[in-house]
């Protein structure tokens, strides 16, 4: 690229009406000075002006970081002294020193869009004329090769397809957070590698992410990794727990996330990309896969993605997120350790008294009816379960009571050896009356989701709850 | 034929250092063997066992302990092992 010292450039588009208004206009300058003008779209624009140039390529265009087409530089010895976007009669006659320019035309008339702004375009350009600032590892992917079985054949991949992490694409995800790329986001187990932001954008992609979710994601990886949740130990177990992502406050809505009918199934991109995302950075960057570290016995689907927002629509009970102490404006990701979930139907309990007693039955049995160490649960009530506790005037306190009160175990019947009996002594459980807590050292957490139509509600289960793997809360820095 | 494309590597980057292994001792005669319990249950009982075992044959023997099973043992732990023993057993135990 090489542009006039001094003189005037013009950037056009042919397909812009302004740009039309304006050529008499350019043809006056390009008499008495010298003037070029970049042609974004068709070169053939200008008919009759001398230096016309075709920036099809938009390589001036994005050197000169144009936004809107028409717009006119002044240059002294090769730097910039003045700009005009669009037409003002005015501004042009400042800029070019010419005191009749544009007689007869409308003083002003806004311009049109660049096409370096074109949906897409800003990062194509960034790669192709700029400094990305991107750090990582270029693999180039022949051009016979399909980059979505390149991903497969590295071992990048869950076992499902992954969109091919290019670098004008993980440009777009960085746009979803003001952070810098190469911040240090933390250690990612098993290996603890070193993670930046850029190395979790990457991974995002390949998940399927759209920008705005990023600083969910964002958040899900660096609340993962604070110690009390022991990601190392929740991806490496030979239990089933995935780690779980529930998202409170106005993001939730902003970015469109499912809390209502099929919470926990398919068929909602950022409930089903933001979960993914956690996973291929514990896969790729931590290094944590089945068959090496993670010896699951079983594993679950939800160790593909589990990720749902918290329903907060009716006020009567406050989100998880609220009683934890955070206001209802913050948005927050919650990460615990999830085997999947139990349904719990009910369609005949009508008092809270019944559904209570329901609920225990189910929550009595996760695991082992006589395990009651080294557990924790999330009991997700749905909406019309909620319905029974609204309207008699239960909170959601005096029900997390009310269970508590009925899940009391005999200790007769807690199974002897580590998760049971053997557990007791270990975590310094207080037998009282010949009973023990069933979740004698996790905690029992109350959620609202699901669909408005239909009895049931729902276990997730999991691991853990006392030295590590807890549930733990961060808020999502926007 | 299509252009290639350039990907990101998503990985954290970091080849793999194959480690050699220590060479194993021709005797534990005069060495000091650390005994590491993991915190997983029942671990010390096997712990306990070989302790005895070891001290019968006259051999030198230092406990330690993981905080819980489910992290990783603490630098300072590894470190102390590493200066005060020569030899490691680590327990596995449910």
């Amino acid at each position: 690229m090489h542009m006039i010292d001094d003189g005037i450039v013009a950037v056009v588009k042919r397909e812009c009406p302004t740009c039309e208004l304006v050529l008499p206009v350019l043809q006056s300058i390009d008499r008495v000075a010298p003037l070029e003008v970049y042609v974004q779209d068709d070169p053939r624009y200008g008919d009759g002006l001398r230096r016309v140039v075709d920036d099809g390529e938009l390589e001036v265009s994005y050197h000169l970081d144009i936004e809107t087409v028409p717009t006119v530089i002044r240059l002294e010895g090769g730097r910039e002294v003045s700009r005009v976007v669009g037409w003002d009669r005015d501004a042009w006659r400042a800029l070019t020193g010419i005191p009749d320019l544009g007689d007869g035309l409308p003083a002003t008339r806004p311009g049109c869009g660049s096409k370096t702004r074109d949906p897409g375009m800003p990062v194509k350009l960034k790669v192709r004329y700029g400094e990305t600032g991107l750090r990582s590892r270029e693999i180039e992917i022949p051009g016979e090769i399909d980059p979505v079985e390149a991903c497969f054949d590295r071992g990048w991949t869950d076992g499902l397809p992954v969109v091919p992490p290019t670098r004008e694409r993980v440009l777009e995800m960085l746009s979803g957070t003001r952070r810098d790329p190469q911040e240090l986001v933390g250690a990612i187990p098993p290996n603890l590698a070193p993670c930046t932001v850029e190395k979790v954008a990457i991974n995002a992609v390949m998940a399927g992410c759209k920008p705005e979710y990023f600083p969910v994601v964002l958040a899900a990886v660096e609340t993962a990794l604070r110690p009390e949740f022991g990601l190392h130990g929740v991806l490496a177990t030979t239990n089933a727990v995935a780690p779980v992502i529930m998202v409170n406050g106005p993001i939730a809505r902003a970015i469109g996330m499912n809390a209502k009918g099929n919470v926990f199934g398919q068929g909602n991109r950022a409930n089903a990309t933001i979960g993914r995302a956690l996973q291929l950075v514990v896969r790729n960057v931590g290094g944590g896969r089945p068959g090496e570290i993670d010896r699951a016995v079983f594993g679950s689907p939800a160790k593909y993605t589990f990720c749902f927002a918290e329903d907060e629509e009716d006020p009567r009970w406050e989100s998880y997120a609220v009683s934890l102490g955070y206001s209802p404006q913050q948005s927050t990701v919650t990460v615990f350790a999830g085997d999947g979930n139990t349904p719990i139907i009910d369609h005949t309990s009508r008092t809270p008294e019944e559904l209570c007693r329901s609920f225990a039955g189910c929550l009595r049995a996760v695991y082992h009816p006589g395990h009651v160490v080294q557990l924790q649960a999330f009991l997700a009530v749905g909406g019309e379960h909620q319905q029974v506790f609204y309207q008699a005037g239960w909170s959601k306190q005096r029900v997390k009571d009310e269970l508590l009160k009925l899940l009391m175990v005999p200790i007769e019947e807690v199974v002897p050896g580590r998760a049971g009996l053997g557990g007791l002594e270990e975590w310094k459980v207080p037998v009282v009356d010949g009973y023990v807590p069933k979740f004698a050292t996790g905690s029992l957490n109350i959620i609202r989701a699901g669909g408005s139509a239909g009895k049931y509600s729902a276990i997730i289960s999991s691991i853990g709850g006392n030295q590590t793997i807890r549930p733990v809360t961060g808020e999502i820095r926007l | 034929m299509t252009q290639p494309q350039i990907l990101l590597d998503p990985t954290a980057e970091t080849a793999a250092v194959a480690q050699p292994r220590l060479r194993r001792p021709a005797s534990l005669a005069g060495l000091t063997i650390g005994l590491l319990d993991i915190a997983k249950p029942r671990a010390d009982e096997f712990l306990d066992r070989l302790e005895e075992l070891l001290k019968e044959r006259g051999l030198l023997t230092k406990r330690f302990r993981k905080r819980a099973f489910m992290e990783r043992a603490a630098t300072e732990l590894k470190q102390r092992i590493r200066s005060e023993c020569d030899v490691v057993i680590e327990a596995l135990a449910d």
